[in-house]
C-alpha cells in the first residue's frame, strides 16, 4: 500500500500543515483585494505570501517556499534525500515564469524551464536523480500524486517527494483575466452567484512510501485515475465526461457510504461548478457531502492538489467535513450536499477531484488505514 | 511493446524509421506535413507549435497503425515528456503584456502557455477519453521516459499509449520522438 509518511503547507495562512488546518477551521482566509500591483490595470483578489519573507539570493520564490516545505515535511523523518532511492516530483504549472519579463534580472533566464527549476530543488537535498515535473495544468497536484503510486509501486524507489507549487505573476493574473474567469470579489464556490475564481500563492509537499502493514492511523492513497473530456481545449465537458470517469476508476467497488466527502475543485467559475455537479451525479455521488476550499486560498494551482489532499486528510482526521467558505446558496443545476459551515463525519475516506485546462480531470481516493 | 514510432525534426521525418519525402523545413515542414497526410482539420492552423508538432507526428503514427475509425475510447492515454514545456507560447504571451502602453493579453495566446493543451488537442481529435499527461525533465532520457510509460500501465483500463518527447523552443527548434505503445 501506498503510505502518506509526512506533509507540509506553506501558504499565507501558515508554514505547517497543522498552522493551516487550524486557520482553515476557523474559517480563515487569505484572499485580499488588489489595485495596481504589479503594474496590471484592472485590480484582482488573490492570496499572496509576503515576497520579502522569502526573499532568497539563490532561490526564486517558488524555489524557496518548495525547498521551505520539503524541509519542513521530512523533518521528523529519518529519510536520506540524498539516496538513489529518494525521487523527488515537483507539480507546477507555471513555475519561474515571471523570469521572462525583462525587468527581472536577479537570476539566470534557464530557471523559466521547468526541470531547471526542479534541479535547484532536488541539488538543494543532495538528492542525485532527476527530478520529474508534472505540469498538467490545474489537475498537476493529483496527477504527480499518481505518480507517485506508480513508481513506489514499480519498485524503483523507496520514497516519492511531491511538492506542489506556484507563485502568482502579472503573466498568470493578466492570463486568468483575459479569460474573465476572475471574480471581483471573493470568490463563492458552488454558489448561485459566483462570479469567477481567486488565484493563490502555496506550496505543498506530501512523502510518500510502500508498505505491506499497515495502521489504522494511516493515510493510504488507494487509487487514482487521469481521464480527458476529449471535447474542448479551453472549457469543460457539458457532461462531466473525462470528470465522471476519473471519479469512476477512483471509486472502484468502494461502496459510496465509506466516503466521508468529495472534496472538489470547485473553483467557483460557472462553468467549473457546474460540470462537476453533472460529474459526481453520474458517478452516483449525489449524497455523499461535498466541498471547495477556494474561498481559502484560492486556485492555487500547481500546489492546489496537494494542499487540498493534505487538509482532507487532516479533516478526517479531526472528524471533519471542511465549510466551503463563500458558499450560500446552491447555484448548479445538479443536486450536490454542500455547506458553508463545518459538519462531523467519522467516515475514513474522502475523494480529491480536479479539472483544468486541456480538457483533463484527475481524482483521487484517500483512505485512512486503507479499505477494509 | 513498441508497436510504431515517428521522429520529427526541422529538417528530418521518420515514420518507423523509414524518411519521409518533404520539401520544407522548420515549422512550414509542419504545414506540409499537415497538407499531404492529413487535411480534413483545420483546428490545425490555430495551434501553437508545440501542438502542432504533437499533433501531426500523433496523426502519422495512428495512420500507419490504420483502421482510424474514431470512435470514443478510454483504453488510450497520451503522455508526453519534454525540456522547454510551453516556453514558445509563454514567449509570446509575455510579449502581449510587456510593454503597458501595448497591453493586449488574450485567451486565445493565454491558453497554450500550458504544455499538456497538446495532449488535450489529441484527445479531441481522437475521441480519447483516457489519460492525458505532461511531464517535463531537464534533458531527454530515454530511460526515464520509457519507465514512466510502462508504469502508466498501472491504470485499470490503460492499453495502449501515443507517448514520448514532444519539445519545441522555437519555430526553428523541435523534435517529437514518439511511440505507440501496447501493453503485453
Amino acid at each position: 500500500m501506498i503510505v502518506c509518511v509526512a506533509h507540509n503547507i506553506i501558504s499565507p495562512l501558515g508554514s505547517t500543515s497543522a498552522e493551516n488546518y487550524a486557520a482553515v477551521k476557523s474559517g480563515k482566509s487569505a484572499l485580499r483585494k488588489y489595485e495596481g500591483l504589479w503594474g496590471l490595470p484592472e485590480p484582482f483578489v488573490a492570496s499572496l505570501l509576503d515576497r520579502k519573507a522569502y526573499a532568497d539570493e539563490n532561490h526564486t520564490i517558488d524555489e524557496r517556499i518548495v525547498i521551505d516545505s520539503i524541509s519542513n515535511a521530512l523533518e521528523n523523518t529519518k529519510i536520506d534525500v540524498t539516496s538513489k532511492k529518494v525521487l523527488f516530483i515537483i507539480s507546477t504549472t507555471k513555475g519561474n515564469v515571471f523570469l521572462l519579463d525583462e525587468s527581472e534580472n536577479g537570476f539566470p533566464k534557464e530557471r523559466v524551464r521547468l526541470g531547471m527549476m526542479a534541479r535547484q530543488i532536488s541539488k538543494h537535498f543532495g538528492n542525485p536523480n532527476e527530478p520529474i515535473v508534472v505540469s498538467n495544468a490545474c489537475i498537476s497536484g493529483v496527477c504527480a500524486q499518481i505518480e507517485a503510486m506508480r513508481y513506489l509501486e514499480s519498485g524503483e524507489f523507496d520514497y516519492v517527494i511531491v511538492s506542489g507549487v506556484d507563485v502568482q505573476s502579472a503573466f498568470i493574473v493578466s492570463g486568468f483575466q483575459s479569460f474573465k474567469a476572475l471574480s471581483p470579489d471573493e470568490c463563492k464556490p458552488f454558489d448561485a452567484n459566483r462570479q469567477g475564481l481567486n488565484l493563490g500563492d502555496a506550496a505543498a509537499t506530501i512523502i510518500y512510501t510502500k508498505k505491506d502493514e499497515v495502521s489504522e492511523n494511516e493515510w493510504i492513497a488507494c487509487r487514482g485515475a487521469i481521464r480527458n473530456d476529449a471535447n474542448h481545449i479551453s472549457g469543460p465537458s457539458r457532461v462531466g465526461e473525462g470528470s465522471f470517469r476519473a471519479l469512476k476508476v477512483a471509486l472502484g467497488d468502494l461502496e459510496s457510504e465509506k466516503i466521508a466527502f468529495i472534496n472538489a475543485h470547485g473553483t467557483a467559475t460557472s462553468y467549473n461548478d457546474e460540470m462537476e455537479s453533472i460529474a459526481i451525479e453520474r458517478a452516483g455521488l449525489s449524497s455523499i457531502p461535498v466541498n471547495s476550499l477556494k474561498g481559502y486560498y484560492g486556485h492555487t494551482m500547481g500546489a492546489a492538489g496537494v494542499l487540498e489532499t493534505i487538509l482532507s486528510m487532516q479533516a478526517v482526521d479531526n472528524h471533519n467535513i471542511l465549510a466551503t467558505r463563500g458558499f450560500d446558496t446552491l447555484g448548479v443545476t445538479h443536486h450536490l450536499d454542500i455547506s458553508n459551515q463545518n459538519r462531523t463525519t467519522e467516515k475514513r475516506a474522502f475523494i480529491k477531484l480536479l479539472s483544468g485546462f486541456g480538457g483533463c480531470n484527475a481524482a483521487l481516493l484517500m483512505a485512512k488505514g486503507g479499505l477494509q | 511493446m513498441i508497436k510504431h514510432q515517428v521522429y520529427i525534426s526541422p529538417s528530418e521525418v521518420l515514420v518507423d524509421g523509414i524518411p519521409l519525402n518533404h520539401n520544407e523545413k522548420d515549422s512550414a515542414l509542419l504545414t506540409e506535413l499537415y497538407r499531404n497526410h492529413i487535411g480534413d482539420y483545420p483546428k490545425f492552423f490555430k495551434m501553437d507549435t508545440l501542438s502542432k508538432l504533437g499533433f501531426i507526428a500523433s496523426e502519422l503514427l495512428l495512420n500507419i497503425e490504420g483502421n482510424r475509425d474514431f470512435e470514443p475510447r478510454e483504453d488510450r492515454a497520451v503522455i508526453f515528456f519534454n525540456r522547454n514545456a510551453s516556453l514558445q507560447a509563454d514567449t509570446h504571451y509575455q510579449s502581449t503584456i510587456q510593454n503597458p502602453e501595448n497591453f493586449f493579453p488574450s485567451p486565445a495566446a493565454f491558453v497554450y502557455t500550458l504544455p499538456n493543451i497538446v495532449t488535450g488537442e489529441i484527445a479531441i481529435r481522437n475521441k480519447y477519453f483516457g489519460e492525458t499527461s505532461f511531464m517535463v525533465i531537464d534533458d531527454y532520457d530515454e530511460k526515464i521516459i520509457m519507465k514512466n510509460l510502462e508504469n502508466a500501465f498501472q491504470d485499470p483500463i490503460t492499453k495502449s499509449i501515443i507517448g514520448g518527447w514532444v519539445d519545441c523552443s522555437d519555430e526553428e527548434h523541435f523534435e517529437a520522438r514518439i511511440y505507440l505503445m501496447e501493453n503485453d
